[in-house]
């Protein structure tokens, strides 16, 4: 057991895929030589070699389309857009062609491949580079939406993706690379689709995705100073959706909160309070609370930053909101 | 790989590398077959029974025939939604595609794709691509798999002369210049967009050809409507890629005979072009060639009256085919063939 950053979790994983496993390929920008501008991949040029480590140029489409066309015949390539906000200049790629083709083809065309990404924010960063864009990509049929919160999950979760045989994008949070954790010796490998419960209580239940999930539990230890006590469940992964685990939980704490990074409007928790509403309305003890960020971009004052995205205040508020 | 040649495509040039007496045939072949299906599939359309859209190659068949008779059956083409000359070039079952048109079971993706997104993986149809550029950089991505993999295939990329003005061209050729892909880009320049001519929206006289020098290639245009000359470029092009000297950029010159797509008769284009171009129609060109090559008319004769009677069963056969299962609404969303997204 070690402890590691969310960042050097990033390049443990994908060693761990590319020792395993000789198709594995990784290409991005400034990913090589440089480590990745958010130093999440140091050290696996060397280790690899320039052949399965490739630095390309500023062109995410021919990055999408290089990893998808090596996709079809024989490799399994995991490709970085360095800031999901980018996504806005290759959604082609992803929406149309790597979403489309296995289903269009009658099941002839296989895509195995991952896009990994930095997404949202909390670092100041501004609107163009701190979007919270998950909810874009699971609107699209053909794609799975994985978002660690954890070291550990950034390996398993990384692992799992590299050995799925469809299309993954993977969202890593930005402001989390810098935190730690525990992360276990040895091959890690995780199943997509599984949420996991990070704390017990039976007042309600919260969910949440990535940087929202230490907020969540941040919360959690608020309210339990008030006497409540919530159970905090981490996503992991939207497309698949652990509806299950949610379900269960509401069905015993008969209160649901989400807690979003994504602007309001068609945000990942929509889904979820609709599932549950519609299934589960009858174990409900009162109203579903969303807290997401406000339908605004993000600004870049710390000041303005904080506001926007959704506070441990707000989460309590929103607790408070679901039990009245 | 040649120079820029024949600026004005006239008379009979021979291509780079001259194709001996039966492949020449094949080519006669594969292009009468194209040329019977697609009249065939334009009536099919008026008909009522090709649904949706469906962009005809009529004119284009020198191109589709030319780099098909060139390509090894390892190599992958990727082509765009004017792909079905493309897609039977490649030996996919002209029954499957044109029941691929009408919507049917027995089409090749069962009818989930349609006339726009033809594919036969077996026949390494890598696919056609309705979002102009994109399979460009598609295309590069097999070509690198190819180079990891020391398998010696070279991925070759069909599009149009609009195609040359979108960002994900360039993209490519960049990419695959610096990463030396054996990949072949073939621009089949029939001077129209949908309904407007390129010349009106592009900076340079010939949309690919005088690009190639900017991503250091050499610019190599011939006459698409001579099978000779797009055979001889691709055997030059494909071999120059498969050798290891990276990617090949091919302009090929050529006009689509009816409209864009569907029932359009194309009427936004002067008469005199039409005329011309009709004129240089590549497949009696070739034929008046072959014959005077020595081919025997009757060998001709046979291959015309063999491909009408090919295109009449693949016809029958396609329509004699049922509507698609409705399960396939939910299958192959995922490898595990279905489509579920939650627990
Ligand atoms: C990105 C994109 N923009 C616009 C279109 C609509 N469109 C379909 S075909 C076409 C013309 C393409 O012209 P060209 O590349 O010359 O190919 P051709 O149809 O002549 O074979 C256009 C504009 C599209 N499919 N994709
Ligand atoms: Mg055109």
């Amino acid at each position: 057991m070690a402890e590691l950053t969310y960042r050097d979790a990033v390049a443990r994983g994908i060693a761990q895929e590319m020792e395993r496993d000789p198709s594995v390929v990784f290409l991005g920008e400034d990913v090589g030589a440089a480590g990745g501008v958010f130093k999440a991949t140091v050290g696996l040029l060397d280790r690899f070699g320039p052949q399965r480590v490739a630095d390309t140029p500023i062109s995410e489409q021919a990055i999408l389309g290089a990893a998808m066309g090596a996709a079809m015949t024989g490799l399994r390539p995991i490709a970085e857009i360095m800031f999901s906000d980018f996504f806005a200049v290759c959604w082609d790629l992803v929406a149309n062609e790597i979403a489309k083709t296995r289903y269009m083809t009658n099941g002839q065309v296989s895509l195995p491949l991952v896009i990994r990404s930095a997404n949202g924010g909390g670092v100041r960063f501004g609107a163009q580079h701190s979007q919270s864009v998950e909810n874009w990509a699971m609107a699209v049929p053909g794609l799975k939406v994985v978002a660690p919160s954890t070291p550990r999950d950034v390996v398993g979760l990384l692992a799992a993706a590299v050995r799925d045989p469809d299309p993954v994008l993977f969202f890593e949070q930005k402001s989390l690379y810098p935190t730690k954790g525990e992360v276990p010796d040895g091959e890690i490998v995780d199943t997509l689709g599984t949420a996991a419960v990070r704390r017990h209580g039976r007042d309600a239940t919260i969910v949440a995705l990535a940087a929202m999930v230490p907020r969540a539990l941040d919360a959690a230890d608020a309210l339990s100073r008030e006497g409540v006590e919530v159970t905090v469940i981490d996503l992991r992964s939207l497309v698949p959706l652990d509806v299950t685990t949610v379900a269960t939980s509401v069905v015993e704490t008969g209160h649901l909160v989400t807690v979003e990074e994504n602007p309001r409007l068609c945000g990942w928790g929509a889904e979820v309070a609709s599932i549950i509403a519609e299934e589960r309305l009858f174990d409900l003890d009162g109203p579903i609370v969303r807290v997401t960020t406000p339908h605004v971009p993000l600004p870049a004052a710390d000041a303005l930053e904080d506001a926007a995205l959704p506070s441990v205040a707000r989460i309590v508020d929103g607790v408070r909101r679901a039990l009245q | 790989m040649t120079e820029l040649q024949d600026r004005q495509p006239a008379g009979d040039p021979v291509g780079a590398i001259a194709a001996p007496l039966e492949v020449r045939t094949a080519i006669y072949k594969m292009m009468v077959e194209m040329r019977g299906f697609e009249k065939r599939a334009y009536d099919l359309f008026l008909q009522g029974l090709v649904k949706g859209t469906s962009h005809l190659g009529l004119g284009q068949e020198a191109v589709a025939a030319g780099f098909g008779a060139a390509m090894l059956p390892s190599d992958y083409t990727f082509a765009t939604y004017r792909g079905h000359n493309h897609t039977l070039a490649r030996g996919a079952p002209m029954a499957a595609v044109m029941a691929e048109l009408m919507g049917r079971q027995a089409g090749l993706m069962a009818g989930k794709g349609g006339s726009m997104h033809l594919t036969s993986v077996e026949h390494r149809m890598m696919g056609s691509y309705a979002i102009v550029g994109a399979h460009l950089t598609i295309a590069n991505g097999a070509a690198w798999s190819s180079k990891l993999r020391h398998a010696g295939e070279v991925a070759v990329c069909f599009f149009g002369d609009g195609t040359t003005n979108i960002g994900a061209f360039h993209e490519a050729l960049n990419l695959a210049a610096v990463w030396k892909l054996p990949v072949v880009f073939v621009c089949e320049n029939n001077r129209w967009m949908e309904y407007t001519p390129i010349s009106s929206v592009t900076a340079v006289e010939h949309p690919a050809a005088d690009r190639a020098r900017a991503y250091g290639l050499d610019p190599v245009l011939v006459d698409g409507n001579d099978a000779d000359q797009t055979y001889g470029a691709a055997r030059a092009a494909i071999e120059h890629a498969r050798s290891g000297g990276g990617p090949a950029l091919v302009e090929a010159e050529t006009y689509r005979h009816g409209g864009h797509s569907r029932a359009d008769p194309g009427k936004y284009r002067p008469d005199e072009e039409v005329e011309a171009w009709l004129g240089r129609d590549p497949i009696p060109r070739y034929r008046t060639r072959l014959l005077g090559a020595g081919v025997d008319e009757a060998v001709l004769v046979r291959i015309e009256e063999e491909a009408q009677a090919a295109v009449d069963a693949a016809a029958r056969e396609a329509e004699a085919s049922p509507p698609p299962d409705l399960s396939l609404v939910g299958a192959d969303l995922w490898a595990d063939g279905g489509s579920s997204w939650r627990s």
